[in-house]
């Protein structure tokens, strides 16, 4: 079992880094954005960092500067690869870190998504997680035609009619993890009998409908797919303020949220654990993960330099929802250690640019972390779950 | 035209239906990837086209309950190939999407990712249902009529085709020093309005290797031939035998020239088991005892059910078929089941079931263990070559898919025995010559829609 002192690591993955100009930079790949070796390469990185995750980023649109719409620009990174396909891709050159694409939950299925995961976590054997994310960008449900969102959801989100839909949103969002989640749990684990006297392959007493019913949809069941090997992978959300926390405080094993500084992060955190606290849930049951933009050098000036070179080629100071940190290694590791004493479990890196602030990561700030043993020295479990120090847990439709 | 013209061929992962026999002790799991891995990688050995996938969006039921005598379940279609997609280097990798349970949007960057992802390997086989059962399973409901279903699986396709298309071949400059990424600020740019489909913006995967994926078709109507005519690359065919399978094939490939293709441009490609042993008479008492694990006393009664759309629990499977008729209508009996549609008359077909049980004096068992075959090719690693070469020298198809019986080993032996042979006699290639599935099939790029659409071609 993981210390419970020590502090997760997680890494974000999107394109060629989370800076608009990081594909400028010399040992940038954006040729090679679309193909599976660019992938390869960053999460075997990742592992021999001994990581517990990296995240996939992923979205229903082009990306944009604008909330909802395109914004014309040629100057940065366009396009992407659907972020499962990606995980299962990269999955069996890899052993022991955790996948975890991100999804959107308003336009999509989650009778499809609920196997397209637990697929991920055979094909891992163990490693598979996602993050939901809600849309409420416009264009991306005109792709879609299904439904029609407001163009000015967010900026205009005090309106009355605009809270109450992203409330909604959420709501929705809560009952497709729920259905995922029943989706999971809807073939015991020894369903699959195979029992020649009989002539019978699975127990269909051990197969449950998941009868869901809600205000947005409903879901029979059960899943084509028998449950995972983790039982439950790994449900994670980002969220940055108390309709999300409440979501994900409900329904996430992880939370990423986006502190500024310690002192943010002790109110959030303390926030965050107060909506967990009314579901009933244990507190070991939810990670909560701080966000970081991350530019990591030798120097703190060769950091800051790098940025503001990527500033200017990009024409634009870049700011981010999340604290932007440009430093050492060892700065790195003292502000990871101050937030996780201020609560947090983890810390989910936003890498500036890609592959540079990754190896940075991978053979400067793991190693000080585990010298002030703050991070363990290798895996000591084989799941995703494990590395979090979660359980695998008794599946609900299983008789006791 | 060669004498020995090359075949093509995939390979069927065993899937949920009685064909597969999990009670044979070989049989391992059609869930964990190894199994897959395995299977994916005998087909590369052996130089296949291509390995296949189907779906099922609802387990199946018969009589109210969950259908527990066949193979139950199965892991996500794109997951698996993309995970395949690391394993492998050439082979070809088909799923099976059905339309009417998914958005042109998602499935086109689906598709589109898997082909990157391959580096120009991926292939959708287009299907279609409208069934309120599997619908349950989904937000959407069952909401399609089922006159529609092809309207709308048809417009799904070529609004997918029309995504596929929708970046331009060279819209990807990624040039560091200029500071130019894209080639024009609006990539993807799409527009598609009917009676099905109503949405635009831009598409967000680039353009793939193949451009658009290749395309299988398994419609058999004249409205499925037609489309299959006007838009695949390749057909999942149920014509197995050397004379039905002459007819479909100049069928289909007559209906082309109306669509401005050539028969080079589509292969046709029917679904066939097999028997393999040393001798002849080995592999007929193979392809018999087979046949009878397949088909068990309860499989039978099962399987007659379908056809009458009634309770026969109480019939014993040795015995003579029963006297009372089909109940007509829509069939209850049996849900989650294509199959059972293919019963357009149940009467008469109750009616030729019964004389030809009477005429060869067999039971239940015995005669669904006749009419429920599927094409096989049954005999030495010598006769099946040589039939597989006659079908297609002489216009049944242009190769075919194979469906082991056995997961994950079913195709060793075939790929042992059979595939040098037909490398020795040169109607099979030796090693692959291209590197994309398109290359294999010899198909061809395909056309090309929306804002990038050649005029005239």
């Amino acid at each position: 079992m993981a210390e419970t002192s020590s502090l997760r690591l997680a890494v974000a993955l999107d394109g060629a880094g989370w800076h608009p100009a990081a594909w400028r930079e010399p040992d940038a790949r954006p040729g090679d954005l679309f193909t599976a070796g660019y992938w390869a390469d960053l999460v075997q990185t990742a592992e021999r960092g001994r990581l517990d995750f990296v995240t996939i980023e992923d979205g229903l649109a082009l990306q944009s500067s604008r909330m909802s719409r395109v914004d014309g620009r040629t100057d940065q990174v366009r396009g992407r690869l659907d972020a499962v396909l990606i995980a299962a891709r990269v999955a069996p050159l890899t052993r022991r870190i955790g996948l975890v694409p991100s999804v959107t939950v308003t336009h999509t299925e989650p009778f499809h998504v609920s196997k397209a995961i637990a697929t991920l976590d055979y094909v891992s054997s163990g490693r598979a997680g996602v993050r939901v994310q809600v849309s409420g960008r416009s264009h991306e449900a005109a792709h879609f035609g299904r439904r029609q969102l407001p163009d000015h959801l967010y900026r205009d989100r005090d309106r009355p009619e605009n809270t109450e839909l992203l409330h909604d949103l959420f709501e929705e969002a809560g009952d497709y993890v729920e259905v995922v989640r029943r989706l999971w749990d809807s073939w015991e684990d020894d369903a699959e009998i195979r029992d020649s006297e009989t002539g019978r392959f699975v127990d269909r007493d051990r197969l449950h409908y998941i009868d869901f019913q809600g205000r947005f949809f409903s879901v029979r069941g059960p899943s084509i797919t028998p449950r995972p090997p983790q039982g439950q992978p790994l449900v994670t959300a980002l969220a940055h303020s108390t309709v999300p926390y409440r979501f994900a405080a409900q329904h996430a094993d992880v939370v990423y949220v986006t502190p500024f500084d310690e002192e943010q992060a002790g109110t959030i955190v303390a926030e965050v654990r107060g909506e967990q606290q009314i579901t009933g849930r244990a507190p070991s049951e939810l990670k909560i993960f701080a966000e970081l933009v991350v530019f990591v050098d030798d120097t703190e000036m060769a950091a800051r330099d790098r940025k503001s070179r990527l500033d200017d080629l990009d024409g634009a100071e870049y700011h981010s929802d999340a604290h932007v940190f440009a430093g050492t290694p060892l700065q790195l590791a003292d502000l990871v250690a101050a937030w996780g004493a201020a609560g947090l479990d983890g810390v989910r890196l936003r890498p500036g640019a890609l592959p540079h602030d990754l190896d940075a990561l991978v053979s400067g700030l793991v190693p000080e972390l585990q010298g002030r043993g703050l991070s363990r020295p290798d895996y000591t479990t084989a799941t995703l779950r494990g590395h979090l120090g979660l359980t695998r847990p008794a599946n609900r439709f299983a008789a006791v | 035209m060669s004498a020995t013209p090359h075949m093509h061929l995939g390979a069927h992962f065993p899937g949920v239906n009685n064909t597969t026999v999990w009670s044979d002790p070989r049989s391992g799991s059609h869930i964990e990837f190894d199994s897959f891995v395995k299977f994916a990688r005998t087909a590369e050995r052996a130089k296949f086209d291509f390995l296949f996938l189907a779906e099922g969006l609802r387990l199946r039921e018969q009589s109210g309950q969950i259908y527990d005598l066949d193979v139950v379940g199965r892991p996500d279609t794109f997951t698996v190939l993309a995970g395949l997609a690391a394993v492998t280097d050439r082979l070809g990798l088909a799923g099976t999407i059905n339309s009417t349970f998914n958005e042109p949007y998602e499935v086109a960057r689906q598709f589109a990712s898997l082909d990157h992802l391959s580096a120009g390997r991926a292939a959708w086989n287009v299907v279609t249902s409208w069934d309120a059962f599997t619908g349950e399973n989904f937000r959407r409901g069952g909401f399609l009529p089922q006159a529609e279903r092809y309207a709308r699986a048809r417009q799904f396709m070529l609004t997918a085709w029309e995504l596929f298309d929708s970046w331009g071949t060279d819209e990807i400059r990624a040039d560091k020093d200029s500071g130019t990424f894209l080639e024009t600020g609006r990539p993807g740019l799409f527009e598609h309005h009917d009676d099905y489909f109503d949405i635009g913006g831009c598409f967000n995967v680039p353009r793939s290797p193949q451009g658009r994926p290749v395309i299988f078709q398994a419609g058999d109507s004249d409205e499925g031939r037609d489309f299959a005519a006007e838009t695949a690359d390749a057909i999942f065919s149920r014509h197995g035998s050397l004379e039905a399978g002459q007819a479909f094939y100049r069928d289909v490939k007559g209906r082309m020239a109306r669509f401005g293709r050539t028969p080079e441009q589509l292969v046709v490609l029917p679904a066939t088991t097999f028997a393999l042993a040393d001798t002849d008479s080995e592999a007929r008492e193979l392809a018999h005892s087979v046949r009878e694990q397949q088909v068990s006393g309860q499989t039978a009664i099962k399987l007659l059910e379908q056809l009458w759309n009634r309770d026969l629990s109480a019939h014993d499977p040795d015995g003579p078929l029963p006297q009372i008729d089909p109940l007509l209508g829509e069939n209850t009996i049996a849900r989650g089941r294509a199959s059972v549609r293919m019963y357009k008359d149940p009467l008469a077909t109750a009616a030729e079931w019964r004389q030809r049980a009477e005429a060869k004096s067999l039971s239940i068992r015995q005669l669904i263990i006749e009419v429920t075959g599927r094409q096989s090719f049954v005999g030495s690693p010598e006769t099946i070559a040589l039939t597989m070469e006659k079908f297609v020298k002489e216009g049944a198809s242009d190769g075919f898919i194979l469906v082991p019986h056995i997961t994950p080993g079913g195709l060793d032996e075939f790929a042992d025995r059979v595939i040098p042979i037909l490398q020795e006699r040169g109607s099979f290639r030796a090693d692959y010559e291209g590197e994309t599935l398109r290359d294999h099939l010899g198909v061809g790029a395909s056309t090309t829609r929306g804002r990038f659409a050649r005029t005239g071609s």
